[in-house]
Parts: C-alpha cells; sequence; structure tokens
C-alpha cells in the first residue's frame, strides 16, 4: 500500500461553483465522494480521463460537485449511458454513481447486464436502504420489520444482497465497506478503479434523515456508530457461523477474478471483422 | 454509381453509415431486426461499435452515452420499444445530444399487429416524451428516401443538436426496390470550438443557438443534466436561465425550417384536388394521383418527408384556391389534424386505416372522386 499523502479535495472539486451541496447535514453521500477523490488522486488519473455518471436520487447529485467529466442521467439508466460512453471511449475511466433505488429497482436490469457483459466501467451502490430524496420509501434494500413511508406496518419483502447479486451476475470485483470507515471505503475503491472488468463498490451509508428517524435510530452520529457496530471484516466473518451474521455487513473485498473485459472483447470483434473485409 | 436490389431496412442502415455513423444500441424487434444485423457486421468494419443492449430503455441511453463520448450513434425500434425509449429521448432534448432514432412502426396499440405496416406513432413521434420539446422527424416513402433520409436525419441531429426521429414503417423497411445509391452524402461534422475549455459552455456561445458539443475525454470538464441547467449545464431553477433556454432550443428549430423542411411537390399549382400523403402510404397516393389526372381530375400532390415541425406555411400556401385536402395516413388521422389545423376542418377528407392493411389507391381514388 503506498503511502498515504494528504489529498488536496479543491484540486477536483467545483468548489467555487456548486457548494454547498443539497445533501442534509450528517449525510454519508459526502464521504463516499471523498473515498473516490482519494481513490482517484492516489492512481493518478488525469481529471480529463475519468467520467462520473449517475441516475437519480440523492446519490446522483454527486458528479455536479466534481470536476471530471460528469453527466447526471435518468432514473436507473446510469449504466446503460455508462455502457455507451465506454464503448464510445475504451481509454476513459468511468465510474457510475447510484443509490439502491437507482441500481437495484428501477435500474436493476441493466446492473445484472453490466455485470454479465463485464465491461470496464466501477458501479459504486451508495446503499442506504430507501428512497431519500423522495421521503424515505421503502427500497429494494429496505430490511424485513422496518418502517419507512410507504410500510406503515413495517416491510415485508426480503432485501436484495447486493454483493451476491453482483457476484452472480458475473462482476469481476466486489467489495464493501461503509462510510463510517472512510478509509477502507477508498482502498476498496481504489481497487475496483483498478479493476479492467465490471467492478462493484456497495458503500453502505444509512439515512438517518429519513430511515433514522422512522425507526428512531438516533442521530447522524448515532447512525454512523451504528455502522462501526453492524459491520465485520471479512476476514473474522470467515470464521464466524452464518447466523452469527444475520443483518451484519460483511466489509473487504468478497470478489476479485480475471475474467474478460467487454470493451477489449469488442476490440476483437472490429480485428475480425477488418479482416474479413481484407479478405 | 451501382444499381442495387435492396430492403429498406438495408438502406437506412447504409444510410446511416454514409453519414458517419459509428455506434448503434439496440434491441431486438420486429420490423426493424435487419438493421441491427447489418449494422453488426458493417460496424465493426469500419472500425464502429455496435451492442445489443438488454432492452429499449437501455438503447436508448447507450446511443447518448456513446454520442457524448463522439461517435455519431443511432438504434432503431417499432412501437412498443419506441414508447420505451421517450424516456431518454427526452433527456436527448433536454441536454441536446445529438442522436438518430429510428422507428419502423408496426400496427398498434401495444403489442398489435408485429409484421403488419402502420403510422400510427406519429403523434408519439410529437409528444411522446413530457414537456414541451423541440423534435425532428423525417418519413421516408421509398427504399432510396430511407437512405438518403437517414443521412439527412444525422445531418440534423449533428447540425441542430438534438435528437431526430427517422419514422418508418414496416411497408418501406421490408420492401425490396431496385436503387442506385450516391457514392456520397452530405456530412456533418460536430463542429468543434477554438475556445480554451476554462472558456467553453456547453450550452452557449456567442452568435448560433447551436453551441459545440465537446465530447467527453478532450479536456472540457463539463456537467450533462436532464434537469433545466445555465449554460454550464449545472442544474438551475432561475427563471432568467430557464426562460432563454426554452427559447433557444425551439429556435435552434424555427429559425432554420427552410433547411429541416423537406417534401415533394407534384402539379400543386393549379390543383382543386390536393393529395397529401407520407412514408408507405405515398405510393398508393401517387398512384391514386397519376390515375385521377388521367380521367382529368385536377390533382396536386405533396409527399411530407419532414413531419415534425410540421410544414405550416407551405401547407397553408399549396391549399389556397384548393376545394378539398385528401389526407391519407395508415392511422385513424393524426397528420390529418395538423393539415385540419392549417387549412380548416371543412376542407379535410380522410382516408384511414389502422388494420394492419396498406390503404389501396381505389381508397385513395374514391375520395379523390367522391363528390
Amino acid at each position: 500500500m503506498k503511502a498515504e499523502t494528504r489529498v488536496d479535495p479543491y484540486a477536483y472539486l467545483r468548489h467555487k461553483k456548486k457548494f454547498p451541496n443539497v445533501w442534509c447535514a450528517g449525510c454519508g453521500i459526502g464521504i463516499v465522494l471523498g473515498a473516490i477523490i482519494r481513490a482517484v488522486d492516489r492512481i493518478g488519473w488525469s481529471r480529463d480521463d475519468v467520467a462520473m455518471i449517475s441516475g437519480i436520487g440523492c446519490s446522483g447529485r454527486m458528479p455536479v460537485y466534481v470536476d471530471f467529466n460528469t453527466m447526471h442521467t435518468t432514473h436507473g439508466r446510469a449504466l446503460a449511458f455508462a455502457t455507451g460512453l465506454k464503448l464510445a471511449r475504451p481509454d476513459m475511466h468511468v465510474i457510475v454513481v447510484m443509490g439502491d433505488g437507482d441500481a437495484l429497482a428501477i435500474g436493476g436490469n441493466h446492473f445484472i447486464h453490466a455485470a454479465r457483459r463485464n465491461i470496464g466501467l466501477t458501479a459504486i451502490v451508495i446503499n442506504n436502504a430507501i428512497y431519500g430524496m423522495t421521503g424515505g420509501q421503502y427500497s429494494p434494500t429496505t430490511p424485513e420489520h422496518m418502517m419507512t413511508t410507504t410500510d406503515p406496518f413495517g416491510h415485508i419483502e426480503p432485501p436484495f444482497p447486493v454483493r451476491a447479486l453482483a457476484e452472480a451476475a458475473g462482476a469481476s470485483f466486489v467489495g464493501c465497506s461503509t462510510v463510517y470507515h472512510a478509509r477502507e471505503l477508498d482502498h476498496i475503491i481504489e481497487q475496483a478503479l483498478r479493476k479492467r472488468g465490471f467492478s462493484v463498490v456497495e458503500a453502505v451509508s444509512y439515512c438517518h434523515t429519513t430511515f433514522g428517524r422512522l425507526n428512531k435510530l438516533g442521530t447522524a452520529v448515532d447512525m454512523m456508530r451504528r455502522l462501526k457496530e453492524d459491520s465485520i471484516p471479512l476476514e473474522r466473518a470467515r470464521e464466524m457461523p452464518p447466523e452469527q451474521l444475520e443483518g451484519k455487513i460483511v466489509r473487504g473485498v468478497l470478489v476479485d477474478r480475471d475474467i474478460p473485459e467487454f470493451t477489449e472483447r469488442y476490440q476483437k470483434v472490429i480485428e475480425m471483422a477488418q479482416a474479413s473485409v481484407r479478405g | 454509381m451501382t444499381i442495387r436490389l435492396m430492403q429498406g431496412n438495408l438502406a437506412c442502415a447504409e444510410g446511416a453509415l454514409a453519414a458517419g455513423c459509428r455506434f448503434y444500441a439496440g434491441y431486438p424487434i420486429t420490423p426493424s431486426s435487419e438493421i441491427a444485423e447489418h449494422l453488426s457486421r458493417r460496424l465493426p468494419e469500419l472500425g464502429g461499435k455496435f451492442i445489443q443492449m438488454e432492452d429499449e430503455i437501455a438503447s436508448m441511453a447507450a446511443i447518448i452515452g456513446a454520442s457524448v463520448g463522439g461517435l455519431k450513434s443511432m438504434t432503431a425500434t417499432s412501437g412498443p420499444g419506441f414508447s420505451l425509449m421517450q424516456e431518454n429521448i427526452g433527456y436527448a432534448a433536454m441536454a441536446e445530444i445529438p442522436c438518430v432514432v429510428v422507428n419502423v412502426q408496426r400496427t398498434g396499440p401495444s403489442t398489435g399487429l408485429p409484421t403488419s405496416p402502420a403510422q400510427g406513432d406519429m403523434m408519439q413521434a410529437r409528444w411522446g416524451t413530457h414537456g414541451d420539446h423541440p423534435i425532428i422527424a423525417l418519413t421516408p416513402s421509398s427504399v432510396r428516401e430511407a437512405f438518403d433520409l437517414t443521412a439527412k436525419a444525422f445531418a440534423f441531429s449533428e447540425r441542430y443538436r438534438t435528437p431526430v426521429l427517422l419514422m418508418m414503417d414496416e411497408v418501406i423497411g421490408h420492401m425490396r426496390e431496385k436503387v442506385d445509391l450516391p457514392e456520397q452524402v452530405e456530412v456533418v461534422e460536430r463542429p468543434g470550438t477554438d475556445v480554451p475549455p476554462e472558456w467553453y459552455y456547453p450550452y452557449e456561445a456567442p452568435g448560433t443557438d447551436v453551441p459545440p458539443l465537446m465530447p467527453f475525454g478532450m479536456g472540457f470538464r463539463y456537467h450533462i443534466t436532464g434537469l433545466f441547467h445555465d449554460r454550464a449545464g449545472f442544474p438551475t431553477e432561475r427563471q432568467d436561465e430557464i426562460e432563454p433556454w426554452i427559447k433557444r432550443v425551439n429556435a435552434k428549430i424555427e429559425r432554420n425550417l427552410h433547411d429541416i423542411l423537406l417534401y415533394q411537390l407534384d402539379g400543386v399549382e393549379g390543383a382543386r384536388t390536393l393529395v397529401i400523403s407520407y412514408g408507405g402510404t405515398a405510393r398508393s397516393a401517387r398512384h391514386a394521383v397519376a390515375v385521377a389526372r388521367a380521367r382529368r381530375y385536377k390533382v396536386g400532390f405533396i409527399n411530407l418527408q419532414t413531419i415534425w415541425p410540421f410544414p405550416e406555411e407551405m401547407l397553408a400556401e399549396a391549399a389556397q384556391g384548393v376545394r378539398t385536402v385528401i389526407v391519407a395516413e395508415m392511422n385513424l388521422g393524426q397528420i390529418a389534424l395538423e393539415v385540419e389545423r392549417v387549412v380548416g376542418r371543412q376542407k379535410v377528407r380522410r382516408v384511414n386505416r389502422a388494420d394492419g392493411w396498406l390503404i389501396t389507391p381505389e381508397e385513395i381514388l374514391a375520395a379523390i372522386e367522391e363528390r
């Protein structure tokens, strides 16, 4: 691991133009943005070569604050926009930021197919277990029995296991951390960004404004503490029986495998097509 | 010049390539699939990219993404897929991203008649996506026109930074005709900018309604959004920024009608009856007009190639002194509404079919001869 050097966030932020941000005080999305910036800085990519694409929701507002090539698309479709951009410009580094509803409900189809295709994008799923921007309705990752503004009697659907879904769908890399573990998060994002194929990072960030309030989970700080208590590093989780892992966030790199990347494979299609024309 | 027997869908695909299309994303749907099949082979030959996406929503998103990456981009579909694409067609209109969407129309609503022709999506082409937005829609009536108008669609989309819809129908898509295709077509390259990145605004440039769109990854780091945005692309809720945007994006079409409006006039001067048609139906109309003229009826004919924006002034002028205006189309009267708006309801006689069958020359002839 490279020695930690301090990153100048102002070199990456549109700080003169777009701040303050839209997020609630105490929200973890800014921490995810910080982690992305530190990861990109350590890798040393030029800002000109990085694109950040988002969908709709609280997370969808992230690209506006960061000085990359940025695109705020439609709800759930960020990965599909990013697929077009990446195929047009395989040399660019394309980061896709989504919320859980964005990535897994309205965009669920695009998520599994981007993973199956193994296109070289990094999908960062900021999981707050709820639709924050629209007022706290249940999402595909809301745990059972929790209260939301559309669950007057508690949630009755099981949540998507984000990491297992990404792995089963074919992603090259799947990692997870929380906004409490900010340094760990940036190291996992760095590994994801360096991966050639489709990489997924789940960044758990509880929404204190809606989820916390409806479920009486305390303040933003209380919920940060809860992230620490609710999560276990992968190494430790491996030694624990499954029943003890119930409801826990397992942090770390869960999948890291080498699968041919889509745009590299497509380049071979171009070579074959051109060879067939030349005869 | 080579004379070939060619299908409309292939002519569309070749027209796209001739115009510089280098990216296609689509989802299989009859009667448009030949376009995808042809381009899956032809695009990589030219160093371009083809991808079959998981649905039409993703296809539309991918062509916008690729266009932002600097490639001329296209998708093709039919009614059900066109419905799914509406959301991101609106995004392309809002963010002013050039792209071409081909709709080889089949009979709807819903799954309808998958291999039967229709022209039932003409109003959807205008207002299918939510909100007020400019749009350009073209309609070919022959295999050669499928080639020419697809190339035109790219020219318009790049010149005016807007999605352009090519509204084919199953007749034109699947019909094979003898064509000789031009060696070259008008190719419009996306204009660049000579200002340095720190002075560049993706949504404002002096002296033009169409600011240049610099592709991502070239040092112009800016923001694109489907929200209302200021000149730099950042979200805004300020009326003094929203109002000029609405005016500009509509003006960029309205001020260029002389370039955008395409139509063919035939014997309009001195006509007592005017037949208006477009797409596959225009072929029956042309035949009916020829027969009527042989029977000494004074009949003029207009083949509309640009449907949106609607050629109001041309039509108002052509209809002067005309007793009856016949509008023939494979729907229950969509463009007839526009014609009625321009020439008055009393003059208009509609010839419609929406049962999956072509309108025959005899049906149009009967309307011409009706007193």
